[in-house]
């Protein structure tokens, strides 16, 4: 932690966070919101004298309120930067001087009640996310008392309990009646591996960490009688069978079956009924003390950098991979990478591992100090370009400039457009080309797969990040679905051209879905947008055409939906079925009349 | 070479295309569902089509080989893979072309594992007809195809880490000694996160901090 405090390389900004991120891999500008600290960080020599002045007393958040703190503190001793802060909403203000002892107190002249919220921008390459976890709230699980019965605790509030630098120099007691316990049960799981209340996967760190915790208790006090309350225990790491054995041996009970209720008896000691799955019989077990194992979730603000940087989460909440195997660190967003528990629960070694595998891949993208883009971005002909400015207007990377005023045709920042299509789908002129996703090459898809039987097939547009990748995730996942469906894959919904639906239609398709990513989520920005509006729109032209708009269907799918894919192309299949060929002969005849006006005029 | 390469770009834009199929069996994978023989055979009937074939694993080495060989010997200058997602190996399929001489754009993927056989695994033969058609639609595209070049542009040599736990520390520590800048952006007063407040941690026992 010092290391990074100190070292040269390491530009560190604490109390911040991200709050916008412009640009693309190699060259993106953040935005960074640093709140005031009101303690000069870099002039606090961490004294304390403020501290001792300060008359206002609060839990103190390191030790999850097990003790107290000032309004005027340092996080924790080793805290990095070594430097007070002030929490402004508890200070009592110093104007007029209501308090401000801490100024006076204060002989460097840190304490700057002025300061304001900062907000920074930095230009970087790279990106690694490694917002790490929040703890499972166990207030939800009745049955297990939290907010009932003081005497049972979180596993972090053990940790804080039994931790040398904690508020009871490492002495364990119970809140109750500050008693070392002569008996501590642990129950595992709470929130993980449940249907029912917290997440339904495995958290991968509680049992070990409760394993940890037994031979820790043993260590101070070798006679306590602990008891681990368990469905399965899971030590499969190196190492961790040998540390779950010697707990064993030193007497700790492994009972299988987790409790159905917590009571509280005489002395406010804990009475837990299981039903051990081993003997096959129910026990009660009474307890000083319980330890409830909390699970892992994803860290509180996850949703809000995943719109930011337009990533994409699995169903759990943590950040999806670009690859579960072959890129298990990268982003689908080039120049993106996950460390730590940001993209799903892990311990402290394989945080590490996968921390210095980021840095790694981070490095191998900016080593040679400039980068290659992907020639996938549109380019205006001029001479059809009417200067009107809708795709100025629909970009969402503001790469397209037009000078309406003076009918200068619109012209493309390659190095700003990220290819989305959106322009080209939106241009009614067709002055917009869109490389390597043109409307010829997209049409073609289509007449090709329209060729033969076209009543017999679903036509689906697919956007490359989310609903191309879903329909791969129902593949890696092997779920079936009709055999009839084809995808056309489009990097972002928003290339979808009202012309692609019409030919669709022409040709005698039954049924056409545009899918993308679902809405804030969009790869590009807010591209979906114009997809959703598209959409509409044709559907309404439809109804007024006389063709029934239920056959055009939009849906938002995710990269982890493969479920959901599957879902959606029953449904079509179904909405397919209802569609006569009488129907489909109808629609060929009125877009043909269509068409033939459209030339009239 | 280099010259090569460019006179093959130009000819590709203006003859008629000489496109190349490929249906790979990915062992098992696609070919225990799908008439691999079935669709290359029917792929060689679609015009521009020059050679088609199907191949045991296109993205082995001599998968590679074979179709590196082709665009030489019959002057491929399109490339349809039928095989798996081109979120899997379209780099790998764009790297072949760079290294036979063709522009990388010059590249189209059919799907056929993850959005054919494996999701149409009790329907042989629908599966097949799809395998087919994503073939054909694939070839009709790769007709469209045109050679495009990728740019060059410059990259900030920093990095932004967000989160100061154990995970971020070690990112930023990595990078930094590796001579890299880092911005390392924390929400809490300090850094350290949740590892900062255990205990002793496994296997050394010691101090988390």
């Amino acid at each position: 932690m010092t290391d990074v405090g100190r070292h040269p390389r390491i530009k560190l900004y604490t109390m911040s966070e991200i709050v916008d991120v412009k640009g693309y891999v190699g060259n993106f500008d953040v935005s960074i919101l640093k709140k005031a600290r009101y303690v000069d960080e870099t002039d606090c020599t961490a004294c304390g004298d403020c501290v001792d002045v300060c008359p206002v007393v609060r839990p103190d958040e390191f030790n999850l309120g097990l003790s107290s703190r000032k309004a005027i503190f340092m996080p924790f001793p080793q805290a990095v930067p070594s430097a007070y802060l002030i929490n402004v909403n508890e200070c009592l203000g110093h104007n007029p001087v209501v308090c401000a002892k801490c100024i006076e107190a204060c002989d460097k002249d840190c304490i700057n009640f002025h300061m304001s919220d900062e907000e920074i921008v930095e230009s970087v390459g790279s990106i690694v996310v490694a917002t790490g976890l929040s703890v499972y709230e166990p207030t939800e699980l009745d049955e297990y008392a939290y907010t009932r019965f003081e005497n049972v605790l979180t596993s972090l509030e053990f940790e804080r309990l039994i931790n040398a630098g904690g508020p009871t120099q490492g002495e364990v007691i119970r809140p109750t009646d500050r008693r070392p316990p002569k008996s501590i049960g642990f129950i595992q799981c709470v929130g993980s591996r449940s249907a029912r209340k917290g997440a339904s996967y495995c958290s991968n760190v509680c049992c070990m960490n409760t394993v940890k915790g037994t031979l820790m208790l043993k260590e101070h006090y070798p006679d306590i009688d602990i008891k681990v309350f368990y469905i399965d225990i899971r030590a499969f790491g190196k190492g961790f069978e040998d540390l779950y054995r010697r707990s064993q041996r030193l007497g700790v009970q492994y009972l299988r079956g987790l409790p159905g209720t917590v009571e509280e008896i005489a002395d406010q000691s804990l009475r837990v009924s299981i039903e051990n799955t081993v003997k096959g019989r129910l026990e009660t077990h009474e307890l000083d003390m319980l330890v409830l194992a909390l699970g892992i979730k994803p860290a509180t603000g996850t949703r809000k950098l995943q719109e930011m940087l337009g990533l994409q989460l699995t169903p759990d909440g943590f950040f999806l991979e670009a690859h579960p195997k072959l890129q298990p660190v990268d982003a689908a967003t080039r120049g993106i990478f996950y460390a730590g528990c940001a993209e799903g629960p892990k311990d402290i070694k394989e945080s590490v591992t996968q921390s210095s595998a980021a840095a790694a891949r981070a490095i191998r993208l900016m080593h040679k100090g400039e980068i290659t883009t992907e020639p996938i971005t549109s380019e205006v002909i001029p001479e059809n370009c009417t200067s009107c400015g809708k795709c100025a207007e629909v970009c969402p990377y503001n790469a397209i400039t037009v000078d309406i005023k003076n009918k200068i045709p619109a012209v493309v920042n390659s190095a700003a457009c990220a290819g989305c299509g959106t322009c080209a789908a939106e241009c009614l002129f067709d002055a917009i080309i869109m490389n390597h996703f043109t409307d010829s090459q997209i049409l073609n898809q289509v007449d090709a797969l329209l060729e033969e039987s076209p009543k017999e097939k679903i036509l689906v547009f697919a956007c490359n990040w989310c609903s191309y990748a879903g329909a791969d995730f129902a593949g890696v996942s092997r779920i079936q679905y009709p055999p009839n469906v084809r995808l056309i894959r489009t990097m972002c919904s928003g290339r979808v051209d009202e012309k692609f639906i019409w030919d669709g239609f022409g040709k005698g398709a039954p049924v056409i879905l545009v899918s993308g990513c679902h809405i804030g989520d969009c790869h590009y920005i807010d591209a979906n947008h114009w997809t959703e509006k598209r959409v509409k729109k044709v559907r309404k032209k439809m109804d007024k055409l006389g063709i029934r708009p239920e056959r055009l269907q939009l849906e938002w799918i995710s990269a982890a939906e493969g479920v959901r894919f599957a879902e959606v192309m029953q449904r079509m299949e179904t909405l397919r079925r209802e569609v006569t060929a009488e129907e489909i002969a109808e629609t060929i005849r009125i877009l043909k009349d269509r068409k033939k006006k459209k030339k009239q005029v | 070479m280099k010259t090569n390469v460019v006179v093959k770009e130009s000819e590709s834009i203006e003859a008629q295309p000489r496109i190349g199929v490929y249906v790979c069996h990915c062992g098992l994978n696609i070919a225990r569902i799908v008439d691999c023989e079935k669709v290359a055979e029917l792929a060689s009937y679609l015009d521009d089509v020059v050679v088609s074939k199907n191949i045991t694993y296109a993205c082995s080495e001599p998968g590679q080989q074979e179709i590196v060989d082709d665009i030489t010997d019959q002057g491929l200058d399109r490339v349809v893979v039928a095989s798996c997602s081109p979120r899997l190996h379209e780099p790998t399929f764009r790297q072949m072309l760079k290294k036979a001489g063709l522009n990388p754009y010059l590249l189209e993927m059919a799907n056929l594992r993850e959005q054919c056989s494996w999701v149409h695994m009790k329907e042989k033969d629908a599966a097949t007809e799809k395998a087919i058609d994503l073939v054909k639609m694939a070839v009709s595209r790769a007709r469209l195809l045109y050679p495009l070049i990728e740019e060059i542009l410059p990259l900030t040599k920093r990095t932004l880490v967000i989160g100061g736990g154990i995970a971020g520390i070690q990112a930023s520590l990595d990078l930094a000694d590796n001579g890299y800048d880092v911005v390392l952006v924390e929400k809490r007063p300090s850094i350290g996160g949740t590892m900062a407040q255990l205990d002793k941690t496994f296997p050394t026992m010691d101090c988390s901090i």
